[in-house]
């Protein structure tokens, strides 16, 4: 079942099972690396109607380890859109009224070009071959999806921890595409701690004999312990220490005693074992290194001269900061930074920071305070667009 | 902060006639910064009736989120740390309402107003009232009133000052009263032509239009 699933992702980032936007070789992506990636494609989901002005598209950006089904049932895993919670009709964020639309990053395996896909000059997988993908670069090639919708300006950009970095990217880079922005439990730049995690998650793939120097499906394996152990540390870090505290304590697994052997003999091993096995399946290692490449690289202040409120210099998009008060990875002193930046800039700016144990990862849960944020912020940013209710 | 504020306004009708005040200062379309913004009562007012841009400071993480939640533009933050981060003169108005006196440093504070709005709005309740006198004078206690119900152990406010104790600071920050208002025990403006000391005895609270 496992290989039978790991097959489909691998298809999934060559034929997904989403509308494709192919741009050929008179539209390449350029990179901050200094090349250029063409061809090229994005792997997208829409929900909703785009109204006759154009004016209610809402952008929703992924996380890490997210994709573009955001709303939908997931192809690969069978489980419910990693947002139904928030997105959907008749939800806070209403498919009946918005347009909405996510598609898998750059670098991302589930579609849109990443190391997984073929690499048409040599027909094998891109492996490392791959350059280097920024946060810009993905909001560059997000753009360019928007602009074959013939969206002029979203109605909103929103998303969490990697996916609120786009956010920003966004507003910062193209500031009069954007009406609202939404940037949830994320920061300005990657911290020195979340990129020491980061490493030691690439190492651990890195590490596997089976990763062979990142050309695995050329010797048809993948590194599976080596992304698992990945998965497993940056799983912790997603959660806190009081809400492992009272989900797990120090029960034991399916057992009356202890061991005395290196079995799983609590119940968090048992719990982190088996999140990093169902990674695996889902998810493709180097993508994974990509991916974590690219958070590790932002930041934003660093692209304009050292001073994050340059990056918001005169912009007139209405901002909403979310943190959360368990969230170690980025802590509510991240985004207060951000909302300091854009006071100095005179921005339009919310900031709420909501009181839960649940870590990083509360974002994407069901959260009644972050949901009535969103909605007070959403529907107020709506009047000031004139969108009907 | 929120709390001294919220707490008064439910003891004493004259709180809202406080903040009609204030709101009668601001012409519309402007730019407002409400530092200690509450339960967003003001910025909504504001909102309705005069179509400003506006945007509130408040300390309280529940007010925030309440107020973010009615759809209000508000940050959490300290009126005493978190000026600093506004631009000069980055709003027509700067509004502080029944805050004053919770402030750590109200001198620092009221420079901070006068630098980040083209007028600051401060009102506070008057500490020389005929009340807070008696109570000091004939019990020898610290006064306990209505309009200020905690004791002074637990009292959130802080730095209380007297009408004329206030036009003092202003001149030292070289600051100029534009338009000032008393309000007695019923929320009533008391008149335009009474002298200083006479509003110092029976205003139970103050609104300052100050520029500088």
């Amino acid at each position: 079942m496992a290989a039978l699933r790991a097959a489909k992702t691998n298809n999934e980032a060559d034929n997904p099972s989403s509308p494709v936007l192919h741009f050929g070789a008179d539209k390449p992506l350029k990179l901050d690396a200094g090349t250029i990636l063409s061809p090229f494609q994005i792997a997208y989901q829409t929900y909703g109607t785009l109204n006759d002005a154009r004016s209610n598209a809402i952008l929703v950006c992924h996380a890490l380890t997210g994709d573009q089904h955001v709303a939908n049932t997931n192809p690969v895993t069978g489980k419910p859109g990693w947002w139904e919670v928030l997105i959907g009709p008749g939800k806070i964020i209403d498919t009946n009224r918005f347009f909405v639309i996510c598609s898998n990053v750059i670098g991302g395996c589930l579609g849109s070009t990443g190391p997984a896909s073929t690499n048409p000059t040599t027909g094998k997988p891109y492996g490392l071959d791959l350059p280097i993908i920024t946060i810009r670069d993905m909001v560059r090639a997000q753009l360019m999806l928007v602009d074959h919708f013939g969206i002029e300006k979203l109605f909103c950009v929103l998303g969490g921890s990697m996916g609120g970095m786009q956010v920003l990217e966004w507003a910062s880079c193209y500031p009069e595409r954007v009406f609202s922005a939404l940037p949830i439990a994320t920061g300005a730049r990657h911290s020195s701690q979340n990129i020491a995690f980061h490493e030691v998650g690439r190492q651990a793939v890195m590490a596997d004999p089976d990763w062979h120097g990142g050309k695995y499906f050329e010797h048809g394996k993948r590194p599976e312990k080596g992304l698992a152990v990945a998965r497993m540390a940056a799983h912790i870090t997603y959660l806190s220490e009081a809400a492992l505290h009272r989900k797990f304590g120090r029960n034991l697994q399916d057992r009356e005693a202890l061991t005395f052997g290196f079995d799983a003999d609590f119940q968090i091993e048992s719990y982190l074992r088996h999140q990093g096995m169902t990674f695996v399946d889902r998810f493709d290692a180097n993508s994974y290194l990509y991916m974590t490449r690219s958070m590790d690289y932002f930041d934003l202040a660093a692209d304009h001269g050292g001073r994050l409120a340059d990056a918001f210099a005169g912009t007139k998009t209405r901002f909403c900061l979310v943190s959360f008060t368990s969230d170690w990875l980025f802590p509510t002193e991240e985004s207060r930074s951000i909302v300091h930046a854009l006071n100095a800039a005179g921005a339009s700016v919310s900031f709420v920071e909501i009181d839960t144990d649940r870590g990083h990862d509360a974002f994407l849960l069901d959260e009644p305070e972050l949901f009535a944020a969103i909605n007070g912020f959403i529907g107020s940013a709506a009047r000031a667009r004139g969108l009907r209710a | 902060m929120r709390q001294a504020r919220g707490e008064a306004m439910s003891v004493n009708g004259s709180q809202r006639v406080d903040l009609e005040v204030v709101a009668n200062l601001i012409p519309p379309q402007s730019r407002v910064l409400d530092v200690g913004s509450g339960d967003g009562l003001l910025l909504e007012l504001l909102q309705e009736t005069k179509q400003v841009d506006g945007r509130g400071l408040e300390l309280s993480q529940r007010g925030v989120n309440e107020c973010v939640a009615r759809g209000l533009s508000v940050i959490q933050g300290d009126a005493d740390k978190d000026l600093e981060f506004y631009p000069d003169k980055g709003f027509d108005f700067v509004v502080l309402s029944q805050t004053l006196q919770a402030t750590r440093n109200p001198k620092l504070v009221l420079d901070e107003l006068l630098r980040i709005g083209n007028h600051a709005i401060v009102s506070f309740p008057n500490f020389g009232h005929w009340r807070v006198r008696l109570s000091l004078f004939v019990k020898g206690r610290m006064p306990v009133t209505e309009d200020l119900p905690y004791s002074w152990y637990d009292t959130p406010n802080i730095h209380f000052c007297t009408i004329r104790d206030f036009v003092n600071l202003v001149e030292e920050l070289g600051a100029t009263v534009e338009k000032a208002t008393a309000l007695d025990g019923n929320g009533q403006k008391i008149g335009l032509s009474m002298p200083w000391w006479f509003w110092n005895f029976f205003g139970q609270q103050a609104v300052f239009l100050l520029k500088r």
